[in-house]
C-alpha cells in the first residue's frame, strides 16, 4: 500500500521550533518568516544546545544578515506562490512592502549572495511547484498552470522545458518508472 | 559572495577532458574543490574511505574502463551513506535512451560533453548554480532532475 501525504512545511517548521525551544525552556515568539523572538538573554550554552537540536531537522540559526535577508526574500517568494489570493500582486512590490526594503535592495543582495537572481530563483520555484504537483497529485498540466499562475498550458510546458531541458510528460514517465 | 566551499568530484577517463574541466572550473566564480578520478573504481574507492568528506557533486563519465559511469551511479544509491549525493551524468551521448535510463538509476543531472571550450565553462557553471539552489534552498529533493 502506498500512502500519498501533504506537507505544510510552514507548519512543520513552526512545530519543530515551538517544541525544541520549549524543551529547552527558552521564552520566546515565533512570528512569520523565520523570525524567532527570543525574550531574554540566550545563554552561550543553551544556544549551543538549541543550534545542536535544531540541526537535527535540517534547521539552521543564521548567521550572517545577509544570509538573513535571502532566507526571507526565499520565504516570501515561496509563500507568494502558494498563495492563490497573491497572483494579481507585483512581485516587487510585495516583496519590498513585506520585508521594509527596497526591491533595487533586496535584489542587489539576493544577487551577491545566491549565484542567481530573484527572477530565476522563482522560476526555479515555480516549476519545482509544478514537479511536485505532477508527481503527487492526478491534477491536469491545464489545472496545474491555472493554479501556478501561468497564462497557459503551452507557456507552463515551455517553461519546464526550458529550465529542466525535460518535457513535462518525460519527467512525468521517469518519476513513474523511478527505482 | 558567499564563504561555502563547494567540494566536486570527477571521474573520466579521458585526460584531456578532466584537464579541460578543471581549468573550466578554475574560471568559475564560486569558492570550490576539485577532485579528479580516472575509473568509477578509482572514485567508489574514494567515496567509501572512513572518515571521507563527501563532496557536495559528483560528475560521472559514462564510458570508462574497470568501473562505467553507470555501475558506480547504482552503487551510490544502493549506498545508504551515499545515496544522497548529487549526481551529475557527463557524457558524450546523447541517446535519449542513455538519458532516461540514467535518470531511472537515479541521475540528478544529464550533461552533454559540450565541444568547445567557453560552452564547457558554461554548462558547469549552470550545474555548479543549481546544485548549489538545491542545497540552500527549500527544493524538493525527490524531483531534482535537469538535462542540460
Amino acid at each position: 500500500m502506498t500512502l500519498f501525504v501533504k506537507y505544510d512545511f510552514d507548519l512543520v517548521c513552526k512545530t519543530v521550533v515551538k517544541e525544541q525551544l520549549n524543551l529547552l525552556d527558552i521564552a520566546h515568539t515565533i512570528t512569520s518568516l523565520g523570525e524567532i523572538k527570543i525574550h531574554d538573554a540566550l545563554e552561550a550554552e543553551k544556544r549551543e544546545l538549541l543550534d545542536a537540536a535544531l540541526k537535527r531537522y535540517g534547521i539552521q540559526i543564521l548567521s550572517n544578515q545577509k544570509e538573513t535577508l535571502v532566507e526571507r526574500i526565499k520565504h516570501t517568494i515561496d509563500d507568494m506562490l502558494q498563495n492563490t489570493d497573491l497572483r494579481t500582486v507585483k512581485v516587487s512590490s510585495y516583496l519590498s512592502d513585506a520585508l521594509n526594503y527596497s526591491y533595487a535592495h533586496l535584489s542587489t543582495v539576493f544577487s551577491e549572495s545566491t549565484y542567481t537572481s530573484i527572477e530565476n530563483y522563482m522560476i526555479l520555484k515555480k516549476v519545482d511547484l509544478v514537479k511536485e504537483r505532477i508527481c503527487n497529485t492526478d491534477l491536469t498540466l491545464t489545472e496545474i498552470a491555472y493554479q501556478l499562475d501561468y497564462s497557459s498550458v503551452a507557456h507552463l510546458s515551455g517553461q519546464f522545458k526550458k529550465t529542466t531541458g525535460l518535457t513535462p510528460s518525460v519527467f512525468q514517465r521517469i518519476m513513474k518508472n523511478r527505482n | 559572495m558567499s564563504d561555502m566551499l563547494l567540494n566536486i568530484a570527477l571521474a573520466d577517463d579521458d585526460e584531456d577532458d578532466r584537464m579541460l574541466f578543471s581549468e573550466a572550473i578554475e574560471e568559475i566564480d564560486m569558492r570550490t574543490k576539485l577532485s579528479l578520478f580516472n575509473h568509477g573504481q578509482e572514485l567508489m574507492d574514494y567515496l567509501t574511505l572512513p572518515n571521507v568528506v563527501l563532496p557536495n557533486l559528483i560528475f560521472l563519465d559514462l564510458n570508462m574502463p574497470i568501473k562505467n559511469g553507470k555501475q558506480c551511479l547504482k552503487e551510490i544509491r544502493n549506498n545508504p551513506n551515499l545515496k544522497d549525493l548529487c549526481v551529475a551524468i557527463y557524457s558524450t551521448s546523447s541517446s535519449e535512451k542513455d538519458i532516461e535510463d540514467t535518470f531511472l538509476n537515479g541521475a540528478n543531472i544529464y550533461v552533454n560533453k559540450p565541444n568547445n571550450f567557453s560552452k564547457l565553462r558554461e554548462v558547469v557553471e549552470k550545474v555548479l548554480q543549481l546544485n548549489w539552489q538545491y542545497h540552500t534552498s527549500n527544493l524538493n529533493k525527490d524531483t531534482f532532475l535537469f538535462r542540460i
